[in-house]
């Protein structure tokens, strides 16, 4: 016999179901007047700092389709790096980006889209520089525990080759499945939960 | 619920416990058949938390509303209130190591007293009911505590096997203070006999995983007629401590 380390187990994941819309946005989805607008749908303002891009994309199932029904939260650095956190001890983010964002999918394109800034670079635990990027977070009907990727930029070749992360992948044909690419100010991000393309996801 | 009383107050900064992907469901779950084109098929790629995992928004109770946590009122007409009957659910949200978490946003939704949802893309016969929404919101307070009202959700059917049901339930979105500990779940209801048929609920492997889900009656928090109450405590992911720093000789 050993003693007990005490430790208490994770509340286990379930679905976020077809009506996800409900909790989450409820004014996207025609629930007017409880909450004055839908949390996450604004990351920056008008003194945000920091180059403003948009970013857009689908995420798609194992047929090839656009999941009209999902949502997608990111969560991403200020332009200097910081993140807007009780947690971030190097310094303080600027107070003018929430560094939080929160898409439905559209309900006819199964697009989703965020106005945003690029972040700046942050450093992994041994003090590397990882490359600009985005977390992403996906739940839907149908996915039991929310997915968990990154989002890199197409056009940091130079960063994203000194990224310790993408360092870490074995299949460098993978790779690509995790840069998004600009077209003007958009940067696009598809994500594919299935077959040649798939998307890779972490376990973080 | 029992845990380790290790002092660490503050926002934590450290890496999170490896998330236990044996007790959670699975992604491919073929008696749910939404999951299996939606189930990533390559294997998960592991690295310890950075910054960009170790942090995450914590919102202030400024976005609160004073009905947020009122799902009995904050869609109904002045003067109505939503139909069904009438609960009190309340708990804690503890992380792994079971400290409370303070500051955490709880977002729940849930279908009617009949079982529906209101939305577009429900196909239930239920009525609607006109002074009930479906959703709510709440922080928890210093010691990780939260309570709201609501009515108690109807079971309903959903197209999977030709005669599926879901228990009744209650959404739960939970953030804690890092962004890997995000997590949805589900609320259960003690003594629902449509618990064990779910195809959702039998997504978790685990029986003791699904009890932990499963919210007790306490017939000493209930509110003299008015409303019965369930008590549902939520576990986040603990952050790892880090007693001795390891950095290289040298550095």
């Amino acid at each position: 016999m050993v003693q007990s380390l005490n430790h208490l187990k994770e509340s286990a994941s379930q679905t976020a179901g077809p009506y996800v819309h409900i909790g989450l946005t409820p004014n996207f989805c025609e629930i007017g007047g409880v909450y004055p607008e839908d949390l996450g749908i604004s990351m920056v303002n008008d003194k945000t700092g920091g180059e403003r891009i948009t970013i857009v994309g689908q995420v798609i199932d194992g047929a090839g389709a656009p999941m009209r029904d999902c949502l997608v939260e990111i969560w991403q650095a200020d332009a200097a790096g910081l993140y807007n956190s009780p947690s971030e001890t190097r310094g303080s983010a600027d107070p003018n980006f929430t560094g939080w964002g929160r898409s439905p999918a559209d309900q006819d394109t199964g697009e989703f889209r965020f106005e945003t800034i690029k972040p700046g670079r942050v450093p992994a635990r041994d003090g590397r520089l990882m490359a600009p990027h985005i977390t992403f977070w996906i739940v839907a009907r149908g996915i039991n525990l929310g997915l968990n990727t990154r989002m890199y930029f197409a056009d940091e070749e130079k960063a994203n080759a000194e990224d310790p992360i993408l360092a870490r992948i074995e299949h460098k044909t993978r790779v690509p499945t995790l840069l998004a690419k600009r077209e003007g100010n958009v940067y696009r991000f598809d994500i594919h939960l299935q077959g040649e393309k798939e998307t890779i996801f972490f376990d973080i | 619920m029992s845990g380790s009383s290790i002092s660490n107050r503050g926002p934590g900064t450290g890496p999170f416990f490896q998330r236990d992907r044996e007790w959670h469901p699975k992604a491919y779950t073929p008696w749910y058949k939404t999951s299996v084109l939606r189930s990533p098929q390559k294997a998960l790629i592991s690295f310890d938390n950075t910054i960009s995992e170790i942090t995450g928004p914590v919102f202030g109770h400024n976005i609160l509303g004073e009905l947020d946590n009122d799902l009995i009122h904050n869609f109904a007409r002045s003067g109505e209130s939503a139909i069904g009957p009438r609960i009190i659910v309340y708990g804690r949200v503890v992380d792994e190591r079971g400290r409370g978490v303070p500051g955490a946003l709880l977002e729940f939704w849930q279908a009617n007293a009949g079982g529906r949802y209101r939305h577009k893309k429900e196909g239930y016969q239920a009525a609607l009911d006109p002074n009930f929404g479906g959703c709510g919101r709440t922080i928890t307070d210093e010691d990780g505590g939260y309570y709201f009202r609501t009515i108690q959700p109807g079971p309903y059917p959903w197209p999977n096997g030709p005669n599926d049901w879901r228990p009744a339930h209650i959404h739960f979105s939970v953030f804690g203070d890092g962004f890997a500990q995000r997590l949805i779940t589900q609320m259960y209801f003690e003594g629902d006999p449509l618990i064990p048929l779910c195809p959702i609920v039998r997504t978790i492997n685990n029986p003791d995983a699904v009890s932990s889900l499963v919210a007790a009656l306490d017939m000493n928090a209930t509110t003299s007629m008015d409303s019965r109450a369930y008590k549902f405590d939520i576990v986040l992911r603990g952050r790892r401590q880090t007693l001795f720093e390891n950095k290289r000789e040298g550095n």
